[in-house]
């Protein structure tokens, strides 16, 4: 039993992390329809940029509180993949806008390999590992739980608030929801479409960019190739989810962190990512519009 | 002409008891109606009546809550339609069917088009691919002549000289006329257009009009249409069904329909209690006139 | 006429300021992106810790070009094409009647393939030949054969599959573990491979063809993913990411292509080299290729084929003209499946070893980039594509006077997946619908007309 809950712990933790990189598969797949292959690799460079920025504070300004310093490299880290989705957009998606289908999917995949190969090139093709940041451990009633697996699901927690606020409440939320419904209409209305564009995949960076802040906590390491795994778990935490649905999003990346780290404790560990695709495969065949997303009505 | 559809009696298409509820809403209520056989029977209603949801159940792109509709050959053979996957329906039912809002292959060629819709014969012909690709000279017969009667349908639809063209460059009449003998290529008894007329103009309506009458005429094709536009039904249909929020009101010959006062009411859009009204006359005068009423 | 001067001169002005303001606005840009991916780099010192170096001058430069780069885009190329166009709108179109060369370009192309070896072998010997024909000629041709393969689900059915290479896999281990466990020939296995990526194809397009666009392209893709995760954890059968190695080579008509007394040099009489076996491999990927073409074309005039494209046009038409959608996407998705189990067998047959390594997603992206740079359905564009981006990208390696103007540290081939990538994008923008966006009628009544790739939907399977 305590083997049982301390395994849905990391799951929740590893969930958490795929919840914040799906939500921007989800937000960007809602509002232009299009699966951004590069979301992944967008994440992977916000852990690039944290990474970073650890150095520099440890190397120019030792002696910085963890606190601080873990808030820091999450500011960098999402100002910088911000910056670099926000640039992308506007060179390789929004030229295509409106255009056959296929296109924005290709340059997307492109700039998927453009991103993780330009990581390679620049910061160099090995494994980067970094000294524990937290590494307290708090046993609970006999399951041990770290203080680096409370703080990504707070932060989780607190940032998910945030966003549902957004864009829930606020007008920016609005436009946003209205875009997605029906994109003239709400340029008729006023909603300046491509401006929201804009912000939902900064957006949805900012949020790959914390998710990436905490990988790098977690696992202590980041390498050139961490775009891809994630990000296709996160889009499949996406899709399980139902796609367009926020909440799903989160729920899609809490289900695949638990899939994950249940099948890893009590069946082998090496059919893991195996049993992930299995699932997707089998909830998309029976209910292919995910758990809350909505069915889509074939119109004759 | 009202008794001589009721003596013939030969239904090509039977409807009874439909009934379609989308969640929590009822499209189609109870709703019962024959098409004769050879006859242009038009399905009519207020926009919203639900006679597009009447087509899609007939066709099979909705399974329908309740009801039966069973489809009778000229061979004798019926077939319950509520029960066939929708692609079956033209296969084997014979009933091919026009979309509302068009749906062409707009890549493909106007001749394509009409190659397309001879697939099952021309599958057939080739063996399932495989003699095709062989070139058996049974395949290149069959396409031989289907070719010649997608030429014919050309020729009925007046679009031989575009031919070529791929057919998201036609103009919008010659797209519904295309979109016609398309279904024809399927060698359909029986037709269903859903607002064929819908966005013509006078002349493309005209040109429409001359194109069924012709289908009928020429292949004794069954047609089941779909208009809101009265004056266009009352031209070429010889029964009218009349459609509201998924009941029919009315049923019966064009001159019938047309003087029935529950369907003036529901064109007209008349307030609900003037339409009581117009009913009380309307029995009063049947009183008077019969003493029907007890 | 002075006015006329001074308007056009102040218009000159205002088009410099405004270069100006995007520079050094794309010149922020760069730096915020640059800072500190450039800027710093991550190094590991003696003890394996990660140290900082920095490289402001690198950055400098990058922010420095980008700068130049959007004002002369700003100030001089956009007012020169804005310029070309309206003379081109202005002059009245000259039709231009089809040249010898591209009316016959296919068979143009298949000549000067069949002589490809023997004229390279001419130019450079029999040693010096290996690299043009196994990298340049093997390697494309390969990737021509996968997207032509590819081309059948993607730009004639529509079904945007994003796991081809799983059927690639298929065939290359269907080969490497038959004919090493059951010592059967290639000849044989060759067909047996293909059949058997056709019955993946089957297997894992029942369930999932009544999925509709993305989620189809997902699920394929998870299903690519799960068939090299089996490759890598099913160690008995396929030995893991060790791989498959020594697996037998192809022989002609039962001659070896091996150092033997009855091998193909000595029979003939030549000196050994393996450049023979590598030209017989070109003729034979080159046939395989060629195979995949015909068919397409033949089976683009069949029922079959017609249903494909329709069924890429509108789904909800075809059903409506008793199409069995269902079989005819199931169709499309074995016929291109059987195509990547011929090439998987190939690369098999090739390489001489196969493992998971070369069974990755990446590989699935790049097949579809070449559909879709090429221009869909295009048998002609998309073998353009794989010249230009596989070809491309191969040159990279050859570009070793580069290390002359950057250093003797350079190496090309780093590069060479940034370049590919990058080019992906730009071939995209400039062209979204790939190199031949028109359509080739499969039928004609009077004359056959390119249909243009407005027209043309890109299905949503």
């Amino acid at each position: 039993m305590e083997y049982f809950i301390q395994q849905l712990v990391n799951g929740l933790t590893l969930g958490s992390i795929y919840g914040m990189i799906a939500i921007g598969y989800t937000m960007v797949y809602g509002i232009i329809g299009m699966i951004n292959f590069a979301h992944g690799d967008i994440f992977m460079l916000g852990g690039f940029a944290a990474l970073i920025v650890f150095l520099v504070l440890t190397s120019f300004l030792a002696g910085v509180p963890v606190v601080l310093a873990l808030l820091l490299m999450m500011i960098v880290g999402m100002l910088a993949a911000a910056l670099w989705n926000w640039t992308i957009e506007r060179v390789a998606y929004r030229p295509l806008r409106g255009s056959f289908r296929l296109a924005p999917l290709i340059t997307a995949i492109g700039m998927s390999i453009v991103l993780s190969n330009f990581i390679q090139v620049t910061q160099g093709p090995r494994n980067k590992p970094i000294p524990p940041l937290v590494s307290s451990v708090y046993n609970v009633f006999g399951i041990a739980i770290s203080l680096k697996q409370i703080v990504i699901v707070v932060i989780t927690a607190i940032l998910l608030s945030v966003f549902w606020y957004i864009v829930n409440r606020t007008p920016l939320g609005r436009a946003q929801r209205a875009t997605e419904q029906d994109r003239k209409m709400a340029a008729l209305l006023g909603v300046d479409v491509d401006r929201t564009i804009s912000v939902t995949f900064i957006m949805g960076a900012a949020l790959a960019a914390v998710a990436g802040t905490m990988y790098l906590m977690y696992y202590g390491v980041v390498v050139f190739t961490d775009g891809f795994v994630p990000g296709v778990k996160a889009f499949t935490a996406a899709v399980l989810g139902g796609i367009g649905s926020l909440p799903g999003a989160v729920l899609g990346g809490l289900l695949i962190g638990l899939i994950e780290s249940l099948w890893s404790a009590y069946f082998t560990i090496d059919y893991k990512d195996v049993a992930t695709f299995s699932i997707l495969a089998i909830v998309l065949i029976f209910k292919p519009s995910g758990i809350l997303g909505r069915p889509e009505v074939e119109k004759v | 002409m009202a008794l001589k559809t009721t003596m013939t009696k030969d239904p090509i298409l039977k409807v009874e008891h439909l009934s379609m509820r989308f969640g929590g809403l009822m499209a189609i209520n109870d709703f019962s109606f024959e098409a004769e056989r050879g006859e242009i029977t038009a399905l009519i209603g207020p926009n919203g009546a639900g006679k597009t949801t009447v087509f899609n159940c007939v066709t099979g792109f909705y399974k329908p809550t309740m009801g039966m509709i069973t489809m009778k050959q000229r061979s004798g053979k019926e077939f319950l339609l509520e029960r066939l996957p929708d692609f079956e329906i033209t296969k084997h039912a014979k009933v091919a069917r026009t979309f509302q809002n068009i749906r062409m292959f707009s890549g493909l060629t106007v001749l394509e088009n009409l190659l397309v819709a001879q697939h099952n014969k021309l599958m057939q012909a080739s063996g399932y691919t495989i003699l095709g690709l062989l070139g058996f000279p049974a395949y290149r017969q069959a396409t031989k002549e289907s070719l010649e009667l997608a030429k014919h349908w050309l020729e009925m639809a007046s679009l031989t000289d575009r031919a070529d063209d791929p057919a998201g460059d036609l103009p919008y009449g010659a797209q519904r006329r295309l979109e016609i003998a398309r279904a024809m290529c399927t060698g359909p008894e029986l037709l269903c257009l859903d607002e064929p007329a819908a966005g013509l103009n006078p002349r493309e309506s005209l040109a429409l009009n001359e194109l069924l009458q012709a289908i009928r005429r020429d292949t004794g094709t069954s047609i089941l249409l779909i208009e809101h536009d009265m004056s266009v039904v009352m031209e070429i249909s010889d029964h009218v069904v009349v459609l509201e929020y998924g009941q029919k009101i009315s049923d019966g010959n064009p001159e019938f329909v047309k003087h029935d006062p529950k369907v003036i009411a529901a064109y007209l859009g008349v307030e609900d209690e003037e339409v009581e009204e117009v009913i009380e006359e309307i029995e009063e005068i049947e009183s008077e006139q019969g003493g029907i009423n007890p | 006429m002075a006015n006329v001067a001074s308007t056009t001169a102040s218009a000159g002005t205002e088009v410099t300021a405004r270069a100006l303001r995007e520079a050094v606005f794309t010149g922020l840009i760069t730096l915020g992106l640059f800072f500190l991916f450039v800027g710093l780099k991550t190094d590991q010192n003696i003890r394996n810790e990660l140290i900082l170096t920095e490289r402001w001058g690198l950055l400098a430069t990058f922010v420095a070009v980008s700068m130049v780069g959007r004002f002369l885009i700003v100030a001089y190329v956009q007012p020169w094409l804005a310029q070309r166009k309206a003379v081109k709108a202005a002059a009245p179109e000259i039709v231009k009647g089809e040249s010898f060369f591209s009316r016959n370009l296919s068979k143009i192309a298949i000549v000067a393939l069949v002589l490809y070896p023997p004229v390279i072998v001419a130019l450079v010997g029999v040693q010096g030949s290996l690299k043009w024909v196994d990298n340049f000629g093997i390697q494309i041709l390969i990737y021509v054969m996968l997207a032509w393969g590819l081309n059948i689900v993607v730009g004639l059915a529509g079904l945007l599959d994003l796991g081809y290479v799983a059927f690639y896999a298929v065939g290359a281990y269907s080969y490497a573990l038959l004919s090493s466990y059951f010592g059967l020939s290639f000849w044989v296995l060759l067909p047996v491979a293909g059949i058997l990526a056709a019955l993946w194809g089957v297997i894992l397009g029942f369930p999932v063809l009544r999925l509709r666009g993305d989620y189809l392209a997902i699920v394929t893709l998870a299903f690519g993913e799960i068939i090299r995760l089996v490759l890598i954890n099913w160690t008995e059968v396929t030995k893991g990411t060790f791989g498959v190695s020594g697996i037998a080579k192809a022989t002609l008509f039962g001659i070896k292509f091996d150092a033997s007394k009855d091998g193909f040099a000595a029979l003939f009489g030549l000196p050994m080299s393996s450049a023979y076996y590598k030209i017989f491999l070109f003729y034979l990927i080159l046939g395989l290729a060629l195979l995949t073409a015909f068919v397409t074309i033949r089976l683009r005039r069949m029922p079959v084929g017609r249903a494909w494209e329709a069924l890429r046009e509108d789904e909800i038409a075809c059903r409506s003209l008793g199409i069995n959608t269902v079989t005819t996407k199931l169709t499309a998705f074995a016929t291109g499946a059987m195509f990547g189990g011929f090439a998987g067998s190939f690369f098999a047959v090739r390489q001489g070893f196969v493992s998971p390594e070369s069974f990755v997603f990446l590989e699935s992206a790049v097949i579809l980039a070449i559909v879709v740079l090429g221009g869909m359905g295009s048998l002609t564009g998309i073998a353009v594509a794989a010249v230009v981006m596989i070809g491309g990208t191969e040159i990279l390696r050859e570009l070793t006077f580069l290390k002359v103007i950057f250093g003797p540290a350079f190496t090309p081939e780093l590069y060479r997946m940034l370049i590919f990538g990058l080019a992906m994008v730009i071939v995209m923008v400039w062209k979204p619908r790939g190199f031949v966006g028109s359509r080739e009628p499969t039928a004609f009544l009077h004359e056959r007309k390119a249909i243009s790739g407005s027209f043309t939907k890109e299905g949503h399977g």
